[in-house]
Parts: C-alpha cells; structure tokens; sequence
C-alpha cells in the first residue's frame, strides 16, 4: 500500500447540499441528503448497489433533477434554470463507468469539442490543451486514433482528459474503473492519484479501497438513500461506527 | 506414470501452401457449387434455367429493330422473326426524357439542370471536395428553377436574396432566443419578397428565357424533378420531426407525432388526388397553386413522416450515455444534437433513409394517376395510344425499368460506400 497522501484542504465552500430529496416515481432514491466539500476534498463514496450513490452525484451536475431541497455548486444554485446548469456543468467534470466517448469523433476531436463550442476557445489553442492533457493520461500517441481501437483503461484515461479539457473545479467519478479489466484498473487509478495531488476537487463513487485509503480526506458510506455513516479513511475502515458499515466492509474486505 | 512426456522441438515449421483442392478456384467451386450431392442437382438445375433464359431472350434483342417510323414497319422488318422493336425509343425518346409539350429547342435548359445538378450535389455528397464548392451548391436550387421554368433572371435572384436576408437575420439574433431570430428573420424574407414582387415586375426582360408552364413538363425529367426535390427537403423536415416527436415540449411532440402518424396512415396515391383537386379549394381563386408544387408538398411531406420514423430508429439506438456525455461536457440541446447526436444517428440510419428515398424516386410514377405526363404517364398516355405504336409495351416499359434501375441502384452503391466511410467506431 503507497503512501498517504497528505493534501491540504482549504476552507471555500465547493458544493453544498442541504436537505435533498429524489423520487424516482414513487420511490424515494436520494433522502435528506446533507454534504458539504470543501475545496480540495477527495470524497469517496461507497455502498451497496442501490443506495443511490451513482444518484447522488448525478444530481450534482444536474443529470438527474432533485424534488426538494438545495444543491448549490460553486455558488451558482441548481434550479430547473437552464443557463445555471449549463455554466455549472462546464465547471464539473463527470467521468462514467462505460467511460461514454464519442465513437464518431477522433480522440483529439472528443478532447475539443467542448473547449472550442462551449468555451469558444480557438481550435489551436485547444488542441495544444488537450494534447497537454493526453500527456497527462499518458497516451499523447493515440490522439488520431478512434475511441473503438482503443483498450477500456486508455478510453477511461481519455475520457478523464476530455472532462479536465475543460479546465473543470470539480471532478465527479461514477464508477470509474468497475467496467474494466484488473490489468488496466491501476493506470486509471494512477491518474486519479496524479489529479488529487494537483488539488483537484473529487467526489468518487468506488469500490476500490486501497484507492480510498490512499487518496480519500473522506469516505462516505450510503445505503438505502441516505448517508449511513462518514468518517476520516483510517477511522472508518479501522472502527466503523454502524453495524450496516460494519456488515458492508465485513462483506468487501472478507476474501 | 513412467513414460517420458518432454518433448522440445528443434526445429521450427516453415509455412506452407495448402492443397491444390484447397485453394482458389477449385475450392470456391467445391464449396459454393457442389458441396452435396443435392446442391449439385441445384447447381446444374439453376444452370439450365440461366441458359433457357438467355437463349430465348438473346434473340429478341439482337434482332431489335432501331430505324423504323411505326410498328408495323417493325413487323414488316422483322418478318415472321422473334425480336424488339427498339425503333420507338429512338422515334420517341424526347417525349420520353422531356414529355411531349416542352419546347424542343430549350431541350438544352433542363439537360444543363441536370449537369449543374451533379455538381451541386458533389460536395454534399462527398466530404473530400473542397467545402467553397457548397456555394454553389446554395445557389443552384434557384439557378435551376429559372433554367427549367425559363422568365427574368430576377425572380430567382430575389428569392434567393430573400433567403440570403432571413439566414443573415437569423445568425444576428441567434444569440438571443431562437424562437425571436426564426421569426425576425421570417418576417424579413417576407417583406423583401413583397418588395422583390415589384421589383421583377418591373422589369421581365432581363436575361429572361421562355416560360415553360408547369403543366408543360414530362418525361422522366418530371420523375427527376419531383424526386429530387421531395427528397432534398423532406430529409431535414424529417429529421426536424423526429426530433420534434422526442421532444420534451408536449404541444411540439404532439404536433409531431400526430402529422408522422396520419400521414404514415394514408396511401401516397390519396394524397396526390388530395393535391390534385381537393387543394385547390383551400386557396382563394386567383392564387392557383402549381400542380407540380402541390404535388410536391404531398410527396414532402410523406417521405418526411417515414423518413422521421427511420430517424427516430437512429436515435433509440444510441445508448443514453451519449446524451448524458453530451451534456455533462456542458454542451447545449444544439451543440449536442449538431456534433454528438445526429451525425451518429444518422449513420446508423443511412440504409433506411435511402431506402424510403429510392422508393419515393420510383413513387414519383404515381403522378401519371392523375394525369401528369412523366415518363409512365407518357408511355400509357400519348405513346401507346398513338395508332403508331400501339402495342409496344415490352420494350417501353424494359426502357423505362432500366432508367429507373440505374438511378437508384446508383444511389443505393453510394450509400453502402458511404457507411463503409463513416465506420469509425469498430476496430
């Protein structure tokens, strides 16, 4: 197990979100959820599947609507008003579990479309910023190339890329690395690691432990849409509180 | 176990060619031809089938008569001999490309339509050309509307620079809301064709070319016209429909899905006759629509409702992902349908789109129902009735097949070289 890190955080608010509540139907998915993230903060969420973890930070950049309470991001808060979720969707970054490229678009072109539509920043200029971050992911070479030659952990990497193209204040990952092969789970892990030391803002829903240990200032544990139990890494893996937790970390950490 | 199982090989094996049974022609002939002994019988059985065609219908084109003034002068050629009786194509092909009221010495406006038309669709068609091209590709529909339709150069020229004027308006006031920029620049294209009416009255004469009614057009040049002109326009309302009936406006989606559905719901034919006489009453007396274009907004509009289903088809098919992608990198409605949506809904929906569309191509023909002289219309109509040829109809209706094969089998090869192009997305 490497080193943990020791990042500081600073005190700016980044996201707050207070009393929220989602139905989806009839069935109430998200409850009085209360989360503040600092600036800086590297929050992973966990928990069994159908607790509403993907839903939670879906909600955040507004993929998903709540019914009642505040979600406010960056300053700027979440009503149904399109242009606040339009603004706060170019400064949260969302990475997804079937990573969701462009299979039409070259690597280069997925990197840049946003950058020159949304930011109206000039072709060139985007191209050299993306190409800085495809040298970040590590896979400059492959820029030409097409998402479908690609192996499932350069397409996450580039899908990584593609969100930081946009300069973005907050990361969100939903699931990042469950679709892929273990070979190819530790070189997206390694760019998570690369992206906490440069200060950015994460929220991680994960079931990759050593990576919370690692990089997390916090760990969240959901189930049944609300948030069970949240602590420092060491203290929640070491003393879980709640028997739920309890159960749940018996369950992953067993074999 | 006692037995040694080590085993280390010295050398390795060099490649070598199968045998001779296996490879080349000999063994796709195997294969394909006579793999048991009932697809033997089957090949051979086939073979007599192909050869008793060839041999009773060889003949008949190799004795065709070319140079004749009447059928019975053909039969008189031929004497007692199986053969065609080609000399009706040579005697009648004007009637049979242009119909047989349009003036023979403006024969040369629509044959130079045609040409400019295949230049105006290169770029279009082909993504390598150079992207000036498309220019002119914006200005043809209004240069072949006053090279078919003859009249002063002006008529054109203003209803082009009324769309000139609505599509400038429209980028100026984009920024703001859409539904502003449509309107503002409706209302400008509208008050310049107003003013543009005065302006052409004013003076008829410039560059003019004789007028050729709608009435007087025919032939094949008429199936052209109304196919590719329902096929131009009802791919983008098709595509408008298909997003529209996706929509999360109620009042949009239930405009969209409504139109798809009855006009989905009733035959092409009603349609036309509905063009034909019942349309005429919605407008006041003097405004008499032109047939052609009635009949053209009919075909439109039922080539857009099947077309809005094969889009929609296109657009199920993409996973949800691409949309969420879409939206999480910040772009909007627009911007995502524009670069993400669309083009690879599209691509997945080439094949039905050309498939409605070559099938519109051929259903031009029905306009002959109700009495429009295109090419069938003209072969039932004033060919075959003519005492001169009557009784013709193998090798008129052959011609007219053979046209028609051409032209979409050609559209149809471009469209599989084009999927094979846009084929990004596997290894």
């Amino acid at each position: 197990m490497a080193e943990k890190l020791k990042l500081e955080v600073s005190d700016e608010i980044a996201i707050k979100i207070q009393g929220m509540n989602k139905w989806f139907g009839s069935f109430h998915v998200l409850r009085d959820i209360d989360l503040t993230v600092n600036r800086g903060e590297r929050i992973v969420v966990c928990g069994p599947s159908g607790s509403g973890k993907s839903t939670l930070i879906r909600c955040i950049n507004a993929l998903e609507d709540h019914q009642s309470g505040q979600i406010i991001v960056d300053g700027t808060e979440l009503t149904s008003d399109i242009k606040n979720i339009d603004r706060i969707r170019s400064e949260v970054g969302m990475c997804f579990q079937h990573f969701n490229l462009f299979p039409h678009l070259s690597i280069l072109e997925n990197c840049t479309l946003a950058p020159i539509w949304v930011r109206k920043i000039p072709k060139k200029e985007a191209e050299e910023t993306a190409m800085h971050f495809l040298e970040k992911v590590k896979i400059p070479e492959q820029a030409d190339k097409y998402p479908g030659q690609l192996s499932g952990g350069q397409q996450q990497r580039v899908a990584i890329a593609r969100s930081l193209c946009m300069r973005p204040r907050i990361m969100l990952f939903d699931e990042p690395t469950s679709a892929l092969d273990p070979e190819m789970i530790k070189e997206v892990l390694d760019t998570m690691i690369e992206l906490a030391e440069d200060g950015m803002t994460m929220i991680c829903v994960t079931h990759e432990m050593g990576f919370a240990r690692q990089v997390a200032n916090r760990v969240i544990f959901m189930d049944d849409g609300q948030i069970v139990e949240q602590n420092e890494p060491e203290q929640f893996f070491n003393n879980p509180q709640s028997d739920r937790t309890k159960l749940f970390l018996s369950q992953i950490l067993g074999h | 176990m006692s037995e040694d199982n080590s085993f280390v090989r010295k050398e390795m094996i060099s490649e070598r060619i199968p045998p001779a049974a296996e490879r080349g022609l000999v063994k796709w002939v195997r294969e394909n031809l006579f793999s048991s002994a009932f697809n033997t019988i089957m090949t051979f059985i086939s073979l007599w089938v192909i050869y008793s065609i060839i041999v009773s219908v060889t003949p008949w084109f190799l004795n065709g008569v070319w140079d004749a003034k009447t059928v019975r002068e053909c039969y008189d050629l031929l004497d007692g001999k199986s053969g065609a009786c080609f000399a009706v194509l040579k005697e009648r092909f004007p009637q049979l490309i242009y119909g047989f009221k349009y003036p023979s010495s403006e024969y040369w406006r629509p044959n130079l339509a045609t040409v400019l038309l295949l230049i105006a669709l290169a770029p279009i068609l082909f993504r390598r050309l150079p992207r000036q091209l498309l220019i002119f590709s914006a200005v043809y529909p209004f240069l072949a509307f006053w090279l078919i339709w003859g009249g002063s150069i002006l008529t054109s020229v203003s209803a082009f620079l009324g769309c000139a004027l609505a599509i400038i308006c429209y980028r100026r006031f984009s920024s703001g809301s859409f539904a502003i920029a449509v309107l503002v620049s409706l209302i400008a294209a509208n008050v310049w064709w107003i003013i543009g009416g005065y302006i052409v009255d004013l003076n008829k004469s410039l560059l003019a070319l004789e007028v050729v009614p709608s009435r007087d057009m025919g032939g094949f040049m008429l199936n052209l016209l109304l196919g590719t002109i329902a096929v131009c326009l009802s791919i983008p309302l098709g595509i408008a429909l298909a997003l529209g009936r996706q929509s999360g406006m109620p009042i949009i989606k239930w405009i969209c899905v409504v139109f798809i559905e009855f006009i989905r719901g009733v035959p092409l034919i009603t349609l036309l006759f509905v063009a034909n006489v019942i349309l005429a009453f919605f407008f006041p007396p003097d405004t008499s629509l032109d047939l052609i274009l009635r009949v053209l907004i009919m075909m439109t509009f039922f080539n857009a409702a099947y077309i809005a289903e094969v889009v929609r088809g296109g657009l199920a098919a993409l996973s949800k992902g691409q949309y969420e992608a879409a939206d999480s990198i910040g772009l909007d409605y627009t911007q995502s349908m524009r670069f993400i949506i669309l083009p690879q809904a599209l691509k997945i929906s080439i094949p039905g789109i050309v498939n409605v569309s070559v099938g519109m191509l051929k259903d031009t023909t029905l306009v002959s129902i109700i009495s429009m002289f295109d090419l069938v219309g003209m072969i039932r109509g004033p060919i075959l009735s003519s005492t001169d040829w009557n009784g013709v109809y193998w090798e008129l209706f052959g011609a007219a097949a053979a046209i028609f094969f051409v032209v979409c089998f050609s559209v149809s090869k471009y469209s599989q070289w084009l999927e094979r192009q846009l084929e990004t997305d596997k290894r």
